[in-house]
């Protein structure tokens, strides 16, 4: 590699006291870790601010700042529908509909919430995929880290991966997920003021919002697209040919804005968890809308800078690194940005971010991962009826395993390029029809058992067969990950577009197996059983908070609010 | 709150500011170094916007605490 960055002192001395911090954070939430319910739900006893910022933050991971910068250089400003109609609408949702089922009925995770509501082969299923998922994606982020460590400043991936994964297993082993939120609402501020500066001095560079545009109009252009097409969120989106994302508006609505949004911010335990550990039902529905005001923002922080970054390449200011075929390792854009703009001491802090925002994807996975294994699986299946003090014990020895098997799911990533792609594939697989089922359960008293296990596995079922005959253009069949592998009937514009459609598929086939299978099979579970997960048969919360910033209603509104107009100014 | 969290957020703010900022004065002269962040002196306007930030959080966390 040709730009090797060297550090300072001063950078080394930054990021060493932030893994002090890390640690004694760790440290000093040990005492406290008696119960597994401290361990695992961290007590149930956290404020909204906390468990809000958390709530975002366990996904502002590697994944998100690399992916998304990568995102914002080849397909431009359309990168912010992950967040604007890809998360805001979800979080919304959560908050105000699926957290009171969530919360009120004491489940301690997502699969023993279906556990209660349905039975428990479904928890059962749920609690396996979720378990395989979470480690895999810990592994990505540790990938991810290590293979950014290895160009940037040389250091072996090896040690890379071990350094990072003693530091994440440290601190949750520690201090459980009261450690992990912890750190993820000081990984938050550090990632905002670290990555600031970039996005500041990679746009005054590019001449400015107008100057950027400019120049990404002629690199529209250059590609065969419209001028604006890098600008501009839905204003290209009339067909899949007019934009570089290859999605119109119909796959980005229903697929990245209904299905994957929702499967993902309502369903998937690493961040439901977080507000699940929060002190009251108010926190908790005040969690996800507390996050979601930070996170509208956050397109500004990552996807900026990428956009900056195609200009200023295009420009010829700035040298984005090539992969070995020749294409440019969009992937890369952050790390080149840092080492170009950055002087010693602030790219201490810049490095310390990124390493900051890989952590907390580790540790989000990780501490999820020990609960779900814990609750859902030993005491479960292995070995029920054991005192609390053996769950805590296995707990922690989950924490462990769950860290080395992620170690051999980092080096299993090693080998694809865009790793956003490759986690969208999995997470559409598993968390579509995952949707499906926990929103008719929690809506439709009906719905049964046995109705909503085989909506989840033929869901799956389809979504793989589904990939197995799809692929984006441009790749080839033997690269299995990238779909085709039972034989090539569809090409898609896009791997982006492949997975749109991938979880499309999961969740109608998810749905229709569902609702079509509780009109054949029993309900087994009586209405008082179903009390507190359903919502025709829990009572409304009646309780209005005093002060109006407390009310999730009002928040919600506020935040539907700042959506529209940025996308009403984006457009 | 077992541990209230502003405290560790505002110490190390505190003293990543203090650090970046106190950098940024001795090598403030250097333009060479600047000149890759387009002549800005980053390490000291990222430094006092760190130190003002970890005050701050340690601020409210003592006045929460003079509260409980």
């Amino acid at each position: 590699m040709s730009n090797i960055l060297s550090l300072g002192w001063i950078d080394y001395g930054v990021m060493m006291i932030y893994f002090v911090f890390v640690l004694g954070i760790g440290w000093a939430l040990k005492r406290y870790m008696k119960s597994s319910s401290e361990f695992l739900e961290a007590g149930r006893s956290l404020p909204a601010w906390v468990t809000g910022l958390a709530f975002i933050s366990a996904n502002l991971g590697a994944l998100e700042v690399i992916g998304m910068a990568a995102s914002g250089a080849q397909y431009g400003l359309m990168t912010a529908h992950f967040y604007w109609i890809g998360a805001i609408a979800a979080m919304v949702f959560l908050a105000l509909f699926m957290m009171p089922f969530y919360y009120g009925s004491k489940a301690r995770s997502v699969p023993e919430y279906l556990k209660l509501r349905f039975d428990e082969k479904t928890r059962g299923l749920n609690a396996i995929a979720f378990a395989l998922m979470t480690i895999l994606a810990s592994g990505i982020s540790m990938y991810a880290l290590a293979a950014l460590m290895e160009k940037l400043l040389n250091w072996p991936f090896d040690v890379s991966v071990w350094v990072s994964a003693f530091i994440v297993l440290a601190y949750t082993y520690l201090g459980g997920l009261s450690s992990a939120i912890y750190n993820e609402v000081l990984q938050f501020f550090i990632i905002v003021i670290g990555l600031f500066p970039l996005v500041f001095l990679s746009l005054k560079d590019a001449g400015g919002w107008a100057g950027m545009t400019d120049t990404l109009n002629e690199v529209a252009v250059a590609r065969g697209f419209e001028p604006g097409t890098w600008t501009s969120t839905w204003a290209h989106t009339g067909s899949a040919a007019s934009n570089p994302m290859g999605v119109e508006w119909f796959g980005i609505i229903m697929g990245l804005g209904f299905v994957l949004s929702f499967g993902y911010w309502c369903t998937n335990f690493l961040v439901v968890q977080r507000a699940m550990a929060a002190d009251s039902m108010n926190a908790a529905r005040k969690t996800p809308l507390i996050g979601a005001l930070p996170k509208m923002f956050i397109p500004f922080l990552v996807i900026l800078p990428g956009m900056a970054a195609m200009a200023l390449a295009a420009k010829g200011t700035l040298t984005l690194d090539l992969m070995p075929n020749g294409s440019p390792n969009y992937n890369s854009v952050i790390t080149s940005m840092l080492g170009h703009y950055y002087p010693a001491g602030i790219l201490g802090l810049g490095l310390t971010a990124l390493l900051a925002s890989f952590m907390s994807g580790m540790a989000g996975n990780v501490s999820a991962f020990n609960t779900v294994w814990t609750y859902d699986i030993y005491q479960s299946y292995i070995r029920p009826n054991q005192s609390d003090k053996h769950y805590l014990t296995v707990g922690q020895i989950a924490t462990v395993a769950g860290v080395i098997v992620s170690i051999g799911a980092a080096y299993l990533a090693r080998q694809f390029g865009n790793i956003m792609d490759f986690l969208q594939m999995v997470f559409s697989m598993v968390n579509a029809p995952l949707f499906a089922v926990l929103s008719l359960g929690m809506f439709w008293k009906r719905a049964t058992g046995n109705a909503a296990f085989w909506g989840l596995l033929i869901g799956i079922g389809f979504a793989l067969v589904h990939h197995g005959l799809t692929i984006p253009q441009g790749a080839s069949p033997d690269e299995i990950i990238k779909g085709g592998w039972i034989s090539v009937v569809h090409t898609y514009p896009s791997g982006m577009a492949q997975s749109f459609w991938t979880a499309i598929i999961a969740w109608c086939s998810a749905t229709l197996v569902t609702v079509s299978m509780t009109f054949v099979t029993k309900q087994r579970k009586t209405d008082a059983e179903l009390v507190g997960l359903v919502y025709s048969l829990t009572p409304r919360i009646v309780v209005e908070e005093a002060k109006w910033y407390n009310r999730p209603k009002v928040l919600a509104i506020i935040v539907g609010i700042i959506t529209v107009a940025l996308t009403i100014i984006f457009w | 709150m077992k541990l209230d969290i502003k405290i560790p957020i505002g110490l190390l703010f505190t003293i990543f500011g203090l650090a970046l900022s106190i950098y940024g004065l001795a090598t403030g002269g250097n333009t060479e170094m600047y000149a890759k962040s387009l002549g800005y002196n980053v390490n000291i306007w990222t430094g006092l916007v760190m130190l003002v930030f970890g005050i701050f959080m340690l601020l409210l966390a003592r006045r929460d605490k003079k509260k409980a």
